[in-house]
């Protein structure tokens, strides 16, 4: 699924990065590889930037810089 | 005089020559800034790198017998550069950057919370072949989150000295100078490997012996990374050798039908690396903690929908408070200060009345009008290095990212723009705190729209004359917030047609991280303060001082003579049998103004202006008032021949606006042309302190004067619109 349609509270697991632009070569390099798992912690009040934990620090992403962006939901 | 030199932070320490030269490289927050104000103190000095508008920071640090000069290089994720300012951080690194040359060291900070993103970095370093020391920061975060490091393993591991440091306490800085020097004069590169797929590590061997063969030798990473990346500067120089050139295309072909040679391969094989040391080096002494850290306890408040709203509402209204408010006191006794300056210097001069002049309304005018934006820099830097210190300032710009978001500014924008509001200097000095150069010029451009206090004035003046006697106070405040309010509006179209028409450059995604709540370091507060303080004070306040000056000439020369001056009395006193000696005098400076290059062109721009239905008189005053808008008040003054010490609260002023006449009989100012002169005022760039700061951040003189342009072709516009507003309501 699109990682846009995450929870707050949902862990997932990165499937694929999409297209090889320099955006999306940004996010791998700040640790979001194929197979990372991380965490949704929040929302911002507005919807927008979404929180994440992974490889153990805090990022946020804007939903629509994250086209391209497959993960799925692990338990 | 010389043991003092070290305490003493206005003098740089003597230069050896043959002196080391090393750089601070890291990810941002990893803690790279505290540990260099640790290192060198307040033997730093800030520069700006050609051409770019990244900051050079570079300073000095005393080792047992030498001193070495170390370059902050701008915090960066990666050395795959994209944006302009991580081109710098590279250039730096290789020393292909103007003026630097190649350091011979580099420490690099690695936080031991941010393991694995933080080694991908230094992978990236000690691939390229640099010698490096390891400061490791975070180190008794981590044990207190029940981890421990084993560094003298890690050390193995990666090949290179590991320092861990404590930054508050300034622990383990003499053991990573003592690395350091160590280092200097024994450089150890690093020795680990990074396993990539078998298919890429055959042919990059392949590969690498072929072009040995041409006698060449360079490592297997130049080779990798030559063969993975196609646009590496690296295959420029295998132009030269089309059969060698060929080679990597094909290498890269069949990698490609294989399937190995995705994009993210080299990402992935350095990640992997950096998961399996970390894996290896830190080990839980401790459960891991089921609940909640602190950081994120806080979080749930700071960041919540209602009540983090609230309280970053009233933190922004402490911080604007402070800048416009408390800061009045200090810039109220820098005025008091320079007045009474000028009043001692006045008779001191009266024998040469150019001199005299030159000095009190030029020069010292110049110097005051100049240093009375201290205290605002000054507490709004502070608020800054608090903001930024403690980890907030993140968590501001996650919570406003939407609101900026969409136009293409981001979440940290508001700093600069709400501190715009009481001062664009301050505010556009703060749009630093955005990492990425697109936002931040962006931010800069539409700063000064935002209604300063130096507006106030004529507000105040031109709605107690014109607003509130017609039309009542509730009109008068209207009045008085849809100015505040104009800059504002406008400043959204203008920032969407910037980024998408005229800022060129590449656009990375917005990254923001959201770094543990921390206590911020004083030092580091106050080295902030001090810098942004000196450098306002050094660079933008000696061209503010020039300018002031060559205003002071325009608006001076050239002098009537004395029998133009006689006739200028004669004609008044023949019309005003009981003028005052004083009166007389005040229709002379009238008549100096007018006659002065200033008035003149006033008179000749006259035309320009009609159709907002502004004279030679307004015309002059806000010619007058482009060094600095609040000289307005004065001027408008002069000319009006009530002399120039008048302010908007003086009764004669409004009285003086209300009647004046055209030519013709009419009545100069309507409600609209007050309206339309207000609006003029909200958006013209009348500043030229302002233009000077741009220059300086921007480190170009191409957008100050693209913001003198377009803001005062808007105030124009803007203008002439409100009288043909006030033309279609059937005012005249």
């Amino acid at each position: 699924m699109s990682f846009t349609k995450l929870k707050k509270g949902m862990t997932a697991r990165v499937i694929s990065i999409g297209n090889n632009s320099s955006e999306m070569e940004r996010l791998q390099e700040m640790g979001l590889t194929v197979g990372t798992v991380f965490r949704v912690i929040k929302v911002a009040p507005f919807g927008d930037p979404v929180e994440i934990d992974l490889r153990g620090y805090r990022l946020c992403l804007r939903k629509n810089e994250t086209k391209g962006f497959e993960v799925e939901p692990i338990e | 005089m010389k043991s003092n030199q070290s305490n003493n932070p206005a003098t740089e320490p003597e230069v050896p020559t043959g002196q080391h030269l090393i750089a601070l490289v890291g990810n941002p927050n990893a803690g790279k800034t505290t540990l260099f104000n640790s290192l060198t103190g307040s033997h730093q000095k800030v520069g700006n790198y050609a051409g770019v508008t990244v900051e050079k920071v570079s300073g000095y640090l005393k080792l047992d017998d030498e001193i070495v000069e170390c370059i902050d290089v701008p915090g960066q994720y990666s050395l795959s550069a994209v944006s302009e300012d991580e081109k710098v951080a590279v250039d730096v690194i290789e020393g292909r950057e103007k003026d630097t040359r190649r350091p011979d060291l580099l420490v690099c900070v690695l936080d031991a919370t941010n393991l694995e993103r933080n080694l991908y970095f230094f992978s990236q370093l000690a691939e390229a072949g640099h010698s490096v020391v390891v400061a490791m920061t975070m180190v008794d975060r981590l044990e207190q989150s029940g981890q421990a490091i084993d560094l003298p393993k890690m050390s193995n591991l990666l090949g290179v000295e590991i320092v861990p440091m404590v930054g508050h306490k300034d622990r383990g800085l003499q053991e990573l100078k003592d690395a350091i020097w160590r280092n200097l004069r024994d450089p150890r590169t690093a020795s680990f490997e990074i396993r990539f797929p078998d298919a890429i590590e055959t042919r990059v061997a392949a590969l690498r012996e072929r072009v040995a063969r041409v006698g060449i030798d360079f490592t297997k990473f130049d080779i990798r990374r030559a063969l993975l990346h196609p646009d590496d500067p690296f295959n420029s120089f295998l132009k030269d050798f089309p059969e060698m050139q060929e080679a990597f295309e094909v290498a890269r072909n069949q990698l490609g039908q294989e399937g190995v040679l995705k994009p993210a391969i080299e990402v992935q094989s350095r990640y992997d690396w950096a998961s399996v040391v970390k894996r290896a080096v830190v080990r839980e002494v401790q459960a891991p903690k089921t609940e909640r850290s602190l950081t994120d306890k806080i979080d749930l408040v700071l960041t919540h929908r209602v009540f983090g709203l609230g309280i970053f509402v009233l933190l922004m209204y402490l911080v604007f408070q402070s800048i416009y408010t408390f800061s009045q006191y200090p810039m109220n006794a820098i005025t008091a200060c320079f007045d009474w300056l000028k009043s001692e210097a006045r008779p001191h001069l009266a024998g040469s009345p150019v001199i005299q002049s030159l000095v009190v309304d030029g020069i010292i005018s110049g110097v005051g009008g100049m240093l009375v934006f201290l205290p605002q820099i000054l507490v709004l830097f502070f608020f800054i290095a608090m903001l930024e210190g403690t980890g907030y300032l993140a968590r501001a710009a996650f919570l406003m990212d939407r609101l900026f978001g969409w136009c293409g500014l981001n979440g940290r924008a508001f700093i600069p723009l709400l501190s715009s509001f009481a001062c664009a200097i301050p505010g556009i000095m703060a749009a630093r705190v955005m990492p990425d150069r697109n936002s931040r010029l962006a931010t800069i451009l539409v700063a000064p729209l935002m209604s300063c206090s130096a507006r106030l004035p004529v507000y105040l003046l031109l709605i107690g004359a014109f607003i509130q006697p017609q039309f009542g106070s509730a009109w008068a405040g209207f009045a008085l917030f849809a100015m505040h309010l104009l800059g504002l509006f406008l400043a959204v179209p203008i920032v969407w047609f910037l980024n998408r028409k005229l800022i060129k450059g590449k656009r990375l995604p917005f990254l923001l991280e959201l770094p543990p709540y921390q206590w911020p370091k004083w030092r580091d507060v106050w080295i902030a303060m001090y810098f942004r303080g000196k450098i306002f004070v050094k660079t933008a306040g000696t061209i503010i001082v020039f300018m002031s000056i060559l205003i002071w000439g325009l608006s001076y020369f050239p002098r009537l003579s004395a029998t133009q001056e006689q006739q200028v009395s004669r004609a008044f006193v023949s019309s005003n049998p009981e003028a005052s000696k004083s009166d007389i005098k005040k229709q002379i400076d009238q008549a100096q103004l007018a006659n002065s290059v200033l008035g003149r062109f006033g008179k000749t721009i006259e035309p320009a202006f009609k159709p907002a239905g502004f004279d030679w008189r307004i015309t002059t005053s806000i010619l007058s008032a482009f060094p600095a808008r609040e000289t307005v008040v004065p001027s408008l003054g002069i000319i009006f021949s009530l002399g120039g010490d008048v302010d908007e609260k003086s009764s004669d002023l409004p009285k003086a606006l209300r009647d004046a006449k055209w030519p013709d009989g009419r009545p100069l100012f309507t409600p609209w042309t007050a309206i339309g002169l207000m609006v003029f005022f909200a958006l013209c760039a009348q500043c030229m302190a302002t233009l000077a700061t741009v220059k300086r951040e921007t480190n170009s003189w191409k957008w100050a004067a693209f913001m003198f342009c377009y803001m005062t072709t808007l105030a124009y516009l803007g203008a002439i619109a409100v009288q043909m507003i006030g033309h279609m309501f059937g005012n005249n």
